[in-house]
């Protein structure tokens, strides 16, 4: 019935070395964007390797528009952020929290933007724009942007705060404690992990969009944008730079919320096991 | 549960241990609203009404006979289009559900570092991602180099401008969509049923697809998901990586809404692309078995 203990030793091989090779296919473009930022390319496309160069990093700012449209992008995810983790994580307590007629509604309508093509979402958006003849900027990508972000923080949320004890809200309330701080100092403690990696997750989406931001853009630039227009005149070594130096602070911060997150959790279990 | 143990007489009105999604009557009729209104109007103004008014922009001036139109002018590019989304979904099952099964089942204490691994592509943004496929699959790059020696490739045949490169590329731009999602369901687990399971003499690869496969569907539904929608609306792989011959629906409506807003068959061809992924999605639900999605 079982088969022999040598077949199962080569499936168990084959199965490491397969789920290996899945690996090195996701982190090999990465590699290539790092290692292509060293690179000191003859034409104007860094698609050559020619040869190893510090150039790229000593002159990171060499083209303007590239800079002016890194720093637009991160301005837009910081207003991104800001605005949608309030409302996701507004829409996230409420759906856990309490019970309400057609909660089922809103939680279809949390979920359907995750489950359309970004460019229907974008396409859709821009028609409305146009229609009331709203010209496109800064506004408009922030609004695109928040529309989807609510969804994933709303989402991330709610996953992270289920089953919590609520009585804990109540416990303050009736021992005095204002409705404010009762939220700044119980509510918030408890559900501050799971705002905080929605807040993450949507600061990487905000840079990461490409297809709903681009559609709604009108003549401002974001970094992605502005590497779709050059695609046609020049692919500079500075986009690997950005791109690296991003990767790396994204590291770093991703870690040490790692850490972060490990010394409350023994902190709070010091707590309950004196 | 608590409130089913209970006798009837100290079952609770309301539950108060918070233990799921279920929720409790609010002391305030209002204030679930007032934590929903914020976000819920955002959504309604910027998501849902716009849905509508695409949709009746893509009746104007010919009613229903702009999505005939759209249809038989554009049938080759529709076609090819959901032949690539399913061909990367499909290869990203093979490849993501190994993987997620070796994170969730084998990690031991290497999981989080397997899994920082790959979401670790998040990181870096889309476009320069997909330049990165661009410089691998450069005409006398890595992979055609090795292509070659190989003999696959004969010596001045290059990848780029070929459906391979793109659906190369949508399989790997829209993988970890696929890993996590299952990787999630595996972790979940109860690796007792597949002791249970040995105990009563079945054979592994029937307790695979008997426990494993079936208990991990909902991970693999949503990662099918997650990784087939993107991949259908997509124009950046096909117009970065491709040709003339790869053309997706994406890059039509790409090309076309800077000049052309108000044609209707425009709002025609986006919102028969979201038709016919949620026809999908329902089909592909039913094929799955839907109690075992919910």
């Amino acid at each position: 019935m079982n088969p022999p203990n040598w077949l199962r030793a080569i499936g168990r091989v084959s199965l490491w070395v397969w789920a290996g090779l899945g690996l090195l296919f996701l982190f090999t473009p990465i590699l290539v964007t790092v290692i292509f930022s060293f690179n000191e390319p003859t034409g104007k496309y860094n698609y050559v390797w020619d040869k190893f160069s510090l150039s790229g990093w000593t002159d990171p700012f060499r083209y303007p528009e590239l800079t002016d449209a890194l720093i637009f992008s991160l301005k837009i995810a910081v207003a991104v952020t800001i605005i949608a983790t309030i409302l996701g994580t507004l829409m996230g307590l409420a759906m856990v929290k309490y019970k309400f007629r057609a909660k089922g509604m809103i939680g279809a309508i949390l979920i359907l933007p995750l489950t359309m093509p970004e460019i229907v979402l974008g396409f859709s958006l821009l028609t409305l724009f146009v229609s009331i003849n709203w010209s496109r900027g800064f506004i408009t990508i922030v609004i695109a942007q928040v529309m989807f972000s609510v969804s994933y923080v709303a989402t991330t949320v709610r996953a992270r705060i289920r089953g919590f004890d609520w009585r804990l809200e109540e416990a303050s309330l009736d021992l005095g404690a204002s409705g404010f701080r009762t939220f700044s100092k119980v509510t918030l403690p408890l559900i501050a992990p799971g705002v905080i990696a929605a807040a993450m997750l949507t600061f990487a989406l905000s840079l990461d969009d490409f297809i709903i931001t681009y559609l709604n853009s009108g003549l401002d630039n974001t970094f992605p944008i502005q590497i779709w227009n050059m695609k046609r005149s020049k692919i500079p070594v500075q986009i690997n730079v950005f791109s690296t130096a991003l990767l790396i602070i994204s590291i770093v911060l991703a870690a040490l919320l790692v850490v972060f997150n490990n010394r409350r959790a023994q902190k709070l279990a010091g707590l309950s096991n004196p | 549960m608590t409130a089913a143990a209970a006798p009837s007489r100290f079952r609770r009105p309301r539950r108060e241990d918070g233990g799921d999604d279920t929720g409790v009557a609010a002391r305030r009729w209002f204030t679930p609203w007032l934590l929903i209104a914020p976000g819920g109007l955002w959504l309604l103004i910027f998501f849902v009404v716009p849905l509508f008014s695409l949709g009746r922009l893509s009746l104007q001036d010919g009613g229903l006979s702009n999505y005939s139109t759209v249809i038989s002018d554009n049938s080759t590019v529709i076609i090819r289009t959901f032949i690539y989304a399913t061909i990367s979904t499909l290869a990203a099952i093979i490849i993501g559900y190994p993987l997620a099964y070796v994170i969730a089942t084998k990690g031991g204490r290497y999981k989080n570092l397997f899994l920082a691994l790959v979401i670790l592509p998040f990181f870096v943004t889309y476009l320069v991602r997909t330049l990165s496929w661009k410089i691998l699959l450069f005409d006398n790059g890595p992979v055609v180099g090795i292509l070659q020696s190989v003999g696959i490739l004969s010596d001045n045949q290059g990848i780029l401008g070929s459906p391979f490169a793109v659906v190369a590329a949508l399989t790997y731009n829209f993988l970890p969509f696929m890993v996590l999602p299952i990787y999630v369901s595996l972790e979940k687990l109860d690796r007792r049923l597949l002791d249970a399971a040995a105990d009563l003499y079945s054979s592994p690869a029937r307790a695979f697809r008997k426990i494993t496969l079936r208990l991990s569907l909902p991970g693999l539904f949503a990662g099918t998901l997650l990784t087939f929608i993107p991949a259908a609306g997509d124009f950046v792989n096909s117009e970065l990586l491709g040709s003339d011959r790869t053309v997706m629906i994406g890059q039509i409506i790409e090309k076309n809404f800077g000049k052309e807003f108000f044609r209707p068959e425009l709002s025609a061809l986006s919102f028969m692309l979201m038709a016919m992924i949620l026809i999908g999605v329902i089909v592909y639900a039913r094929l799955l078995g839907t109690e075992e999605i919910a």
